[in-house]
């Protein structure tokens, strides 16, 4: 029903947050992708978690490649300035952005194909750059727009949909992402909100270059028997290390937790990471264990999701380039233009 | 002894140097004494894609008339480099000089006798009274450049207050290259015949000129057109540009309170995502510009249209050279016209800007943020190697401080709050520049999603044929005001009326104008247009319409501009004789008076004297 206008009214009994916002004020257009698309969850996670954080939709800038994720962008956050950008290229574009204006949440949506094939070196070097993001990749194994090609992060083995094999070895996004410094990195499945909303929470209140690859099976090319990305295959194989509650400043533990089983982590801008462990190796401060753990149990086919790594103390790209605190985008004749009298004295070294 | 050429003020040197051998500052030192005796120099180095090693040449012209395109032909040719004394030689006009290293005696063929052929035994001092192998090989230059001032009549406080001005604060290096100086012109008093043919005369033609390269002025316009963000991807022979664009804003764009930076540079891993960074802090409010050549604008095309579709202020300054990506990086030529005016897919096209020499990338370097934010567009400055790493002498910069940045038609949170009607490809005006509002402005109006063509007037999502063609029709409109924005052609009418016209553009105007001095001389009348902008202005089709014949006269192969003011003034393309220069070395004037003469001789249009050639 998408060629329908979303209706506008809604329940008046709807929860409102801080800002005196429902939920629906967070959503987008009605999505055109297929009915069952792990892509429309993650949409859902992510209005979720901005009305969850108070955030106000127009402080957020939501940038986007080109594949059935890069669509999204559309659906959610009516409110927010959107950019679609060309294949591959959405990191160079928001990092310009975010350059532009310090000051705003800017939230990369991409796809396998979109950040493991053509904009792969883009999405190393953005995060590299430490740019304040967050980055995520709706991750299903396959191009959907273009009918069911495998895409670069599909697994050696795994079945397309006519029974043809994939021999190529598959890119790890979030090793990849903790290679070139990503200060948070997680891993969600579309088919678990609960989990999800945390780590997009989390990712949003990072100040640095933040990753979420977003397992997210394609119900129209990628969900049968012999896919590697389907949902019963990830719900089987499914390892998560850790449950995430976020919290906007600290809140009392209400449950018991057996020792060592709660770890928090402080973020700069005050927020707190609660970590309910699941697995009592795993370690999420300690970027060198994460990918040891990480390569360990994706060689048992495990896939591994939760809050894989974080820096609670990030630098971002603004400071490395030490850029002043107004956004440069708001700079005027005044503090920009040095005058003809500086001009003048340009000119007198050049005689 | 052979005829000496005789001539003050108005001849050709040639340094021939090894590549990484300390020569390019003692060769830039010269060039800058004689301006300081008030007489216009043009130098330009011609060098290879290389560190170390490969032959190097820096050629000096001297002209009391302040012609400074390349002449042709040289008058003194300094040999420094034996790798290429036969070459070197042979380039050297009949009646010229040579000035050698004569510590290692050469057989008599490797001279001609019609030249005048001065020795120094060069290596020979600096083994006497060197002893460190760096200092041997780097005060070779300078002492060179001592026994040039005796040979040529430089003054040599000249270059001794230059050394001065180089060295300030570094006495340790200052007083050795002082000494060298002066023990070479001791020698060259000493044991050679000063001064010789060639001489340099104290003068006043240099006035409150300026000596700058084109690189460092785009730089510099772009600070003062209120860049913040520059991306970009190394690439001879643009990386000065922002190289110096850090520099300036060093000095100029530092917050005193803080001494943090009011601009961002990012040297990104490609040129790809050089224009993608400019495109989302143009997207974004920002002014934003990147510098490359020819290659670099290959790998952004797709990303230009995107741009040009999406409305997003850009700057671009494409320092030309020869293609393609392993073709002439260190030579220049004239040959993104087509490939930047109509880049990408789909119906694109872009303006360009089209500056003469260091003032005008400094002016337009400026200018290009007004109008890529006025027009809501990529905006190209068109730059080249000759103009871009040459230091030439050009007018000072001038500033207006009463000047605004145009940040075009920006749509605020007051006037959506006052209810003013927002359509990011709404035509309020006529124009064709809709209203654009910069993300985070307003919590319920304003906001957008910006992507290609799939959009109607307000945005919104269609892949409707009607749409598509209203949005394309518009962007044609906005075309057409542009026509009226961009810099005005400049005419240079003949003394009487002809029939016969030239358009040129970009850095062939030094060569250009003293080509048709030349030819005026000559009793041949050609009305010159020097094009400074596409999208052309009605003044560039009527200059066309009331002229015979039109040179065309560009540096590459195809006829770039020809091809585009075919194609977009349309006008019989046999009106329009192409004159073109594309060996990668800059156009001399004494091509263009052949090319014109000769073709205005088969109009029978004959000069009143035999060209001189």
């Amino acid at each position: 029903m998408t060629y329908l206008a979303k209706p506008k009214l809604h329940h008046p009994a709807l929860p409102t947050n801080k800002l005196g916002y429902t939920r629906r004020d967070y959503e987008g257009a009605v999505s055109t992708l297929c009915a069952g698309c792990g892509h429309d969850s993650i949409s859902a996670a992510i209005v979720q978690a901005c009305f969850e954080l108070d955030i106000e939709p127009h402080r957020v800038a939501k940038l986007s490649g080109i594949g059935c994720s890069s669509k999204t962008p559309t659906y959610f956050l009516g409110n927010s300035h959107g950019f679609n950008s060309v294949h591959g290229r959405m990191p160079s574009v928001l990092t310009g952005a975010n350059l532009a204006n310090r000051e705003l949440i800017y939230l990369g949506v991409s796809g396998d194909g979109d950040s493991a094939s053509i904009g792969f070196g883009q999405f190393a070097h953005s995060i590299r750059r430490g740019v304040n993001m967050v980055y995520i990749v709706e991750n299903n194994g396959v191009y959907g727009l273009t009918k069911g090609q495998f895409s670069a992060t599909a697994d050696r083995g795994s079945k397309n949909k006519r029974g043809a094999m994939n021999s190529d070895e598959p890119i790890d996004m979030v090793g990849t992402a903790l290679l070139m410094g990503a200060s948070l990195v997680a891993r969600g499945f579309s088919g678990d909100k609960a989990q999800l909303v945390p780590l997009v929470k989390a990712a949003i209140l990072h100040r640095g270059s933040a990753f979420i690859d977003v397992i997210s099976p394609c119900v129209a090319f990628n969900n049968h028997p012999g896919s590697t990305r389907s949902y019963d295959y990830v719900r089987e194989h499914n390892e998560a290390v850790n449950f995430l509650d976020v919290m906007i400043g600290r809140e009392p533990i209400t449950a018991q937790y057996g020792p060592g089983e709660l770890r928090e982590v402080v973020q700069h801008d005050g927020s707190v990471l609660r970590l309910r462990k699941l697995h009592e190796d795993y370690e999420p401060g300690n970027r060198i264990t994460a990918m040891n753990y990480l390569q360990e149990h994706a060689a048992k086919g495990e896939i591994v999701t939760g809050l894989l790594y974080v820096d609670p103390d990030p630098k971002d790209l603004h400071a490395h380039l030490d850029t002043v605190d107004t956004p440069l985008n708001a700079l005027g004749e005044r503090e920009l233009v040095p005058g003809a009298d500086a001009l003048e004295r340009v000119n007198a070294t050049l005689r | 002894m052979p005829q000496q050429i005789e001539r003050i003020n108005d001849f050709v040197i040639k340094f021939a140097n090894v590549n990484g051998s300390g020569s390019a500052s003692a060769n830039m030192l010269f060039a800058k004494s004689i301006l300081r005796m008030g007489v216009p120099v043009s130098p330009r180095n011609i060098f290879p894609s290389n560190i170390q090693g490969l032959p190097t040449w820096y050629e000096v012209r001297v002209s009391e008339q302040g012609y400074l395109g390349r002449r042709g032909g040289v008058d003194m040719m300094v040999a420094m480099n034996p790798q290429t004394w036969d070459q070197d030689l042979k380039e050297i006009e009949a009646g010229g000089y040579l000035f050698y290293d004569s510590s290692k005696p050469l057989p008599k063929s490797k001279f001609r006798d019609d030249i005048t052929v001065i020795g120094m035994p060069l290596t020979e001092i600096c083994n006497d009274s060197y002893t460190d192998a760096r200092q041997r090989q780097l005060f070779k230059n300078i002492i060179y450049l001592g026994a040039l001032s005796a040979l040529l009549d430089v003054d040599p406080n000249e270059i001794a207050q230059l050394i001065g001005e180089q060295y300030k604060g570094k006495e340790a290096l200052l007083k050795p290259n002082v000494h060298a100086l002066q023990m070479g012109r001791d020698y060259a008093l000493a044991h050679l015949k000063c001064p010789i043919g060639l001489r340099v005369q104290r003068s006043d033609r240099v006035g409150r000129k300026i000596f700058v390269d084109g690189n460092s002025a785009a730089a510099l316009g772009s600070v003062y057109g209120g860049a913040t963000v520059c991306a970009w991807y190394p690439i001879t022979p643009s990386s000065t540009v922002a190289e110096a664009f850090a520099r300036h804003c060093k000095r100029l764009r530092t917050e005193p309170e803080t001494g943090r930076s009011r601009y961002a540079i990012v040297q990104a891993e490609d040129e790809l995502a050089s224009i993608g960074i400019v495109i989302g802090a143009g997207w974004n409010g920002a002014r934003a510009f990147t510098a490359t050549s020819g290659p670099g604008i290959s790998l952004m095309t797709e990303f230009i249209g995107l741009a040009y579709f999406a409305e997003i202020p850009a700057v671009l300054i494409d320092v030309q050279r020869g293609g393609p990506s392993t073709g002439m990086p260190t030579r220049t030529q004239q040959a993104d016209i087509l490939s930047c005016a109509y880049a990408s897919h789909g119906d694109t096209k872009h303006p360009l800007l089209f500056p003469e020499d260091p003032y005008e990338c400094f002016e337009m370097g400026a200018q290009a943020f007004d109008l890529a934010d006025r027009l809501q567009t990529p905006i190209f400055v068109m730059t080249d190697l000759d103009i871009g790493m040459n230091e030439r002498l050009c007018e000072p910069f001038r500033w207006d401080d009463s000047r605004g940045m145009d940040r075009g038609k920006v749509m605020t949170r007051e006037m959506l709050e006052a209810g003013k009607e927002f359509g990011r490809y709404l035509d309020v005006d006529g124009d064709g520049i809709p209203y654009r509002t910069y993300p985070g402005t307003h919590p319920t109006r304003g906001a957008y999603f910006t992507r290609g063509t799939t959009k109607d007037r307000y945005a919104r999502y269609s892949e409707e044929g009607p749409v598509y063609v209203d949005n394309m029709q518009r962007l044609l409109r906005k075309f057409e005001t542009a026509k009226e924005m961009v810099p005005k052609p400049v005419l240079r009418p003949a003394r009487q009326a002809t029939r016969f016209g030239a358009i040129h553009f970009g850095s062939t105007s030094p060569a250009m104008h003293e080509a048709l001095d030349l030819l005026d001389e000559q009793g041949l009348h050609v009305d010159a247009l020097r094009v400074r902008a596409f999208p052309f202005s009605d003044q560039v089709s009527e200059f066309i319409a009331e002229h015979d014949q039109v040179f065309v006269v560009e540096q590459n192969r195809d006829g770039q501009l020809r091809t585009l003011l075919v194609n977009e003034c349309a006008v019989d393309p046999a009106k329009l004789m192409p004159v073109l220069h594309y060996d990668g070395t800059p156009i001399t004037a004494r091509f263009i008076v052949n090319e014109i003469a000769t073709k205005l001789g088969m109009f029978n249009v004959t000069p009143l004297r035999k060209v001189v050639s």
